[in-house]
């Protein structure tokens, strides 16, 4: 049994410690998401907004994030950021800063297409039937946003913990960073130990992501007009 | 029918950049009138019924309501569209929302009126319009010619008025454009104002008190339906209605 290595994971506390490393990885996702979502709202609401000059920033500021690899944003802002302007920022907060930027980025663009994609029709007759612009867009548009927006919305979280594992490059321990130490550690007495640890890994990530993209799924279905 | 002016649209102006669609149309619609209008496609029929109801900005003249004006950039136009019935061709019905749901919405949020009071009046409309049954559903459950049914419904509970009609069965299968109509010839029985674009010309012969041919942004012809179906006076009204008569096969072979 030894030989198959699979007994490395239950060596010491090397589960949890694995465990702790994606914790750590989640939890960038989350704060990033949940501070991402208003400011990707809000940014979605201006790029729909009349002003020509708003609307162009926003795009310049979407694009300038979607063309940077995530990994140069990371650089800029983990090693810039210190040497500019002689800000210490942890590995911790650099990470939530990108994160943040390119979460706003990618939420403002779906909650924009989400937006036009509403009919104009809609806005028409519940105009017709009385409705100030407000109250439209509280009971008609709103709602209607929502529900086209929750599903790319829940899957951007999945793209989110997947992409977070680049942090390990600004020197954080996350779970693949706990990986190659375990794996480094038993490098003689487990050599196959990178296929297992590896492979839990894998697993993790799926358990994670998978009931997320589930969820996606089924509102994606139960929403469908 | 009584002579009050209820709608009164003076010398309107429509342009989209400088495309005239509307060029000087003066119109009156008595209290419980019935006013059918006809025309070539493009020539502006609906852009008329959109100004009326102020979803359009307009370059000229004026839209008045009881007197009072229908303007898209005053302050009070939420409240005269209100007063302002208005049916669309693609029913353009609230997805999101149930059938009672979207027929109460506009009465209890912006008319402010009680739950209970709104839902009593959509189940005696639903009633009148054989769909009692389909209160709790979403809209794409239900037919193309149940969805205008139901957005006459929705229309008709907040007392407008007066309603517009924009090609309500245009976007419909042949066999469920009856009962729309149905639902329309049962309103105007009851003495509702309204003005209806439409295609269907034994319809609007049955439907009118008074039929408006407008080609090019200008009304050509005004008259009965009787008289314009028969005897149109303008060449214009005659080439129009030629297009939809057919000759017989025999007449053509001799």
């Amino acid at each position: 049994m030894q030989d198959l290595g699979i007994s490395i994971l239950f060596k010491g506390t090397n589960f949890l410690r694995l465990l702790g490393g994606l914790w750590t990885t989640v939890k960038i996702s989350l704060i990033a998401v949940l501070i991402s979502l208003p400011l990707g709202i809000i940014l979605g609401l201006l790029m729909t907004s009349n002003s020509k000059f708003i609307k162009a920033v926003c795009r310049v500021y979407l694009d300038f994030i979607r063309i940077m690899p995530q990994l140069v944003l990371l650089f800029l802002v983990y090693f810039g950021a210190t040497r500019t302007f002689g800000v210490n920022l942890s590995a911790f907060t650099s990470a939530v800063i990108v994160f943040v930027m390119w979460g706003t980025a990618e939420m403002g663009d779906l909650v924009r297409s989400a937006l036009i994609s509403i009919p104009k029709h809609q806005y028409d007759s519940a105009a017709a039937l009385g409705m100030n612009s407000r109250q439209t867009f509280r009971y008609v548009i709103l709602p209607q946003t929502v529900r086209r927006l929750l599903p790319p919305s829940i899957n951007l979280i999945t793209r989110m913990i997947k992409t977070t594992s680049l942090v390990v490059l600004i020197g954080m321990v996350e779970v693949l960073k706990v990986a190659q130490q375990i794996i480094d550690a038993n490098r003689f007495e487990y050599p196959t130990a990178s296929l297992w640890i590896y492979g839990v890994i894998f697993l993790l990530y799926f358990l994670i992501c998978w009931p997320i993209s589930l969820l996606s799924r089924a509102l994606e279905k139960r929403w469908a007009d | 029918m009584n002579s009050d002016v209820l709608l009164e649209v003076k010398d309107l102006v429509k342009k989209f950049d400088d495309d005239t669609i509307l060029d000087g149309i003066n119109l009156s619609v008595h209290q419980g009138e019935v006013v059918v209008v006809l025309g070539p496609s493009g020539c502006g029929k609906s852009t008329l019924l959109r100004c009326i109801n102020g979803l359009e900005p307009i370059q000229g003249g004026g839209v008045y309501l009881d007197g009072v004006t229908i303007d898209p950039g005053a302050k009070n136009i939420s409240e005269m569209r209100q007063k302002v019935g208005m049916v669309f061709q693609s029913y353009d019905l609230f997805p999101h929302l149930t059938i009672m749901e979207n027929i109460t919405l506009a009465p209890r949020k912006v008319a402010g009126r009680s739950k209970e009071d709104a839902e009593a009046e959509a189940r005696q409309l639903l009633e009148r319009v054989s769909l009692l049954d389909k209160q709790d559903v979403y809209p794409r459950q239900l037919s193309g010619g149940q969805k205008q049914r139901v957005a006459i419904v929705r229309a008709l509970c907040m007392h407008p008025e007066v309603m517009l009609f924009d090609e309500v069965t245009a976007a419909l299968d042949p066999e469920m454009v009856r009962e729309v109509l149905d639902v329309m010839l049962g309103l105007a029985a009851g003495g509702m104002t309204m003005v209806i674009v439409t295609h269907e010309l034994s319809f609007a012969r049955a439907i009118a008190d008074r039929v408006i041919f407008i080609d090019g942004g200008r009304i050509v012809e005004e008259a009965p339906p009787k008289q314009f179906f028969t005897a149109p006076r303008t060449k214009r009204a005659q080439e129009f209605l030629n297009t939809f008569t057919f000759e017989d096969k025999d007449s053509q072979d001799s």
